[in-house]
């Protein structure tokens, strides 16, 4: 599971949803791997408004990963001058695109509910009592 | 044939077995592709995007979605959720590049508000009319889903879910629960009246292009639709043409069902996969 979804995901519980807490779900015991992924600049660009800064810093954090700069990069500083990516995006694409939670565990800071992760996909099913 | 809806809970259905058939048989993935590809077009998002596939299987949408490529507004970032951990074993298998979560549509869509440019669904939406225990009902979980889906999706996102209805009355059924969730709603039939029939739901969110709003298909008056039907001149009709989907759409729309109003979608044909 990326980063980028991460940036995403809520607690699946109808009781959290109006509670801020259920977002981000925070991850534990977390296996990282980086996965190699091809860099695609419009998208990343096109997703970065959408993208929760404070949360990436967060979970970053918490996965124990090289602190992020104190504000989200400004997508024209993502091309050089001759159309290649510069670092700042190719950090930006490791971080969100390549970093991935493959098992462990993540945690609602509402209700506290725990979904787990294995190879990569996070089990959201809940017994019916729970939905 | 039977419905695998009316067999067996689609979690096991889609066992082991069941999943590594449907992914390796050739028919499927063509069928499955051909759809995919239909879907797109109806989405015509022309900038790499972020998508949801709800019921995504082993990633056969998926792939094509990663495979856009970029003079068609590719490649496009998916996430996917499906019940069955057979079908995302076999999608894992096959590497595919969205994240995937094992969850139940029918409990809602564990997104944050925003999060998706689009969504799709290929032949899985209408598993949601089952309600495998008794404390659920298909109405329930209709809600549930459309709610879900509906927040997820940005302001003038779109959402295609090719689906199979089992009759008319879960047909509107599901079209009904996605207006009733804020959707504007069209329904687009390819290949009407064949054995190869397919129902393509066409929803968006606030302000997209769509080919029916809530309002007008909510508004049809009966009457009317009987009127215009008997001044069209029928000998012009061709089956599957314009003229005759018209036509069927006010016989639908004088029974009562919900059928999109007209656009420029209705009658054109099926393109094949790019
Ligand atoms: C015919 S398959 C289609 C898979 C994929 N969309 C494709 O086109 O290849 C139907 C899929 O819907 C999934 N499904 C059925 N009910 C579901 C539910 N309640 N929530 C999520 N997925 C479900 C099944 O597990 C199965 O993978
Ligand atoms: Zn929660």
């Amino acid at each position: 599971m990326k980063l980028l979804t991460l940036n995403f995901l809520t607690c699946a519980r109808k009781t959290c949803k109006t509670n801020p807490a259920a977002f981000p779900l925070h991850p534990r015991e977390a296996e990282l791997e980086q996965i190699e992924a091809e860099i695609n600049p419009l998208l990343i660009q096109n997703l970065l408004p959408r993208i929760n800064w404070e949360v990436l810093k967060t979970i970053s954090q918490e996965l124990g990963l090289p602190s992020l700069p104190e504000s989200a990069p400004d997508s024209e500083d993502f091309m050089t001058e001759e159309g290649e990516p510069t670092q700042t995006l190719k950090d930006l694409h490791t971080l969100l695109m390549e970093m991935n939670v493959q098992n462990g565990k993540l945690v609602c800071g509402s209700c506290e509910h725990e979904y787990a992760i294995k190879e990569g996909i996070a089990n959201f099913l809940l017994p019916s009592h729970m939905v | 044939m039977s419905r695998p809806e009316d067999i067996l809970p689609p979690d096991l259905f889609y066992n082991d077995i069941e999943s590594r058939k449907y992914t390796t048989n050739s028919r499927i993935k063509s069928i499955q592709a051909s759809m995919t590809n239909r879907a797109l077009e109806l989405l015509d998002l022309d900038t790499p995007s972020l998508i949801l596939d709800v019921g995504c299987g082993s990633g056969l949408s998926g792939e094509i979605l990663s495979g856009v490529p970029e003079e068609h507004g590719g490649p496009h970032a998916w996430f996917g959720m499906d019940i069955s951990s057979s079908m995302l074993g076999e999608a894992l298998e096959r590497d595919v590049e969205g994240d995937m979560l094992l969850a139940d549509m029918g409990q809602g869509v564990p997104f944050r508000a925003g999060t998706f440019d689009a969504a799709i669904s290929i032949s899985a939406i209408q598993w949601l009319c089952n309600a495998e225990t008794s404390d659920v009902t298909p109405e329930g979980r209709l809600k549930r889903f459309f709610d879900g889906l509906y927040a997820s999706l940005r302001r003038g996102g779109k959402a295609v879910c090719q689906f199979y209805p089992k009759n008319p009355q879960q047909r509107s059924m599901i079209s009904n629960a996605a207006i009733k969730a804020g959707f504007g709603a069209g329904i687009l039939e390819d290949d009407p009246d064949t054995k190869s029939l397919k129902v393509y739901l066409v929803l968006t969110v606030g302000g997209g292009d769509v080919s029916g709003t809530v309002s007008r298909m909510s508004d049809v008056d009966v009457q009317d639709a009987r009127r215009k039907d008997k001044k069209r001149g029928k000998e012009f009709e061709r089956k599957g043409s314009k003229a005759w989907i018209t036509r069927k759409k006010a016989q639908s729309e004088a029974k009562g069902k919900i059928v999109k109003p007209n656009s420029k979608y209705t009658g054109r044909r099926r393109k094949t996969a790019w």
